[in-house]
């Protein structure tokens, strides 16, 4: 049984999702450009990853499992997700109007974010409970926030850099995404 | 008639090195980073995302005119999600080793943007032809494009290319980390821009993206090239 602070932590900084698991690269990339944005993306993210789990976990061990019908989680989690995502933004359209103007344009791109999906298929993987589960998720949409905040800063200095004509753009980014995954690596083996 | 035929041989090309969706739009790049550790990965992620493309390309384009426009990403989503599920069986039957090694990455080719994107942006909008056609262009542009990265990584990382030793002086470890996954492709991205003599993009190609008219980032004047 491994404790909960442990699989906070190593959502967070060892396993990091963008970092040393290649999911949720595209908004990595794409939403990074400022500070404000980086932050807007990574709180909706963190919010959905949860409550998707919460979603999701209850579904796969109460219907798919008694009924035999595991192998069909990929085809049910993305729908809950997506009917999930629906229902939120609907939902603080209404009621949080201040919250919706804030995470409402990031929230339909998440549908597709291969982050949401990946973590809760990963706690199904993992036979985690489902206390263990939601921290998982809060951990890796946590790791993923911190991620986008960091390399939104370390963007701005690439952009702002003298860089080979071959290599301005979509290129240097990547390779500035290289550099912040050596640094995340310092991170592994933390907890073994 | 030969005017059709060569737009069909168009849409084959294209997506092979024109358009190539990781190279040159740079999307589904979560499968290119996370399974190119070794060439034979790449292959086999690439010809089962090339499966699901030309599977799920036909279906939605036989469909078409039957999903309401307002649920259609959802359908899209079943479509892709069910033949991923396909797939999924099919290779833990007949090739358990490259299912282990894929993991869950199998499971997310339902999230690709390059098959939501395609559906969204080709599929629902041209004729069955065409769009197995459009499907296998994509497929085989992504095949080649993990295979390249996946040769580079598996030479420079660890010496072996499709498990074969190479006997190489140096072997650079971190290329087959992380780390070196978002460096190789950066340098790939810059020299194969380089060589087709064009300035390497600036933006994250969201044109094929299903959700780009919501997106913070999109801006709208790629609109429009596939129609």
């Amino acid at each position: 049984m491994k404790s909960m602070l442990v699989i906070l932590l190593s959502a967070m900084l060892v396993d990091n999702f963008v970092l040393s698991k290649f999911m949720g690269i595209c908004p990595f990339l794409g939403v990074s450009k400022k500070f404000d944005s980086a932050v807007g993306m990574g709180a909706a993210v963190t919010f959905v990853m949860a409550c998707a789990t919460l979603v999701t976990y209850p579904i796969y061990t109460l219907i798919l499992v008694p009924l035999e019908l595991e192998y069909l989680k990929t085809v049910a989690f993305i729908l809950i997700i997506a009917l999930f995502v629906q229902i939120v933004e609907m939902f603080l359209k209404k009621a949080v109007p201040p919250l919706y103007k804030t995470l409402g344009v990031f929230l339909p791109l998440i549908t597709t974010n291969c982050a949401v999906l990946g973590v809760t298929i990963l706690n199904i993987d993992s036979n985690y409970n489902l206390g263990q589960s939601i921290v998982n998720a809060l951990g890796a949409g946590l790791g993923f926030t911190l991620a986008l905040v960091i390399f939104s800063g370390v963007r701005q200095r690439v952009n702002a850099a003298d860089t080979p004509e071959m290599f301005k753009g979509v290129p240097a980014t990547l390779i500035a995404a290289s550099i912040v995954s050596v640094s995340f690596m310092g991170f592994s083996g933390m907890f073994s | 008639m030969s005017e059709n035929k060569k737009s069909c041989t168009f849409e084959l090309v294209k997506g092979i090195i024109k358009e190539n969706p990781v190279l040159v739009t740079l999307l589904g790049m979560c499968p290119t980073l996370a399974v190119t550790t070794m060439a034979s990965n790449g292959i086999g992620m690439g010809l089962a995302t090339t499966f699901v493309l030309v599977c799920s390309n036909l279906v939605i384009s036989l469909l078409k005119n039957v999903i309401p426009k307002a649920v259609r990403l959802p359908c899209f989503i079943v479509v892709i999600a069910s033949f991923v599920t396909l797939i999924e069986f099919l290779l833990k039957g007949y090739i358990p080793a490259l299912y282990d090694s894929l993991g869950l990455f199998l499971s997310l080719i339902t999230v690709n943007c390059i098959i939501l994107g395609r559906a969204e942006a080709f599929a629902s909008k041209n004729n069955p032809w065409k769009s197995i056609l459009d499907g296998l262009g994509n497929g085989i542009g992504f095949t080649l494009a993990l295979f390249l990265m996946g040769s580079v990584r598996e030479i420079l990382g660890s010496g072996q290319w499709f498990g074969i030793d190479l006997h190489l002086p140096v072997t650079m470890t971190v290329f087959i980390m992380p780390a070196g996954g978002f460096f190789a492709l950066g340098v790939i991205i810059a020299v194969v821009n380089k060589l087709a003599k064009k300035a390497p993009p600036q933006e994250l190609g969201c044109a094929g993206c299903p959700n780009a008219a919501s997106c913070p980032t999109y801006t709208k004047k790629d609109e429009g090239g596939n129609d």
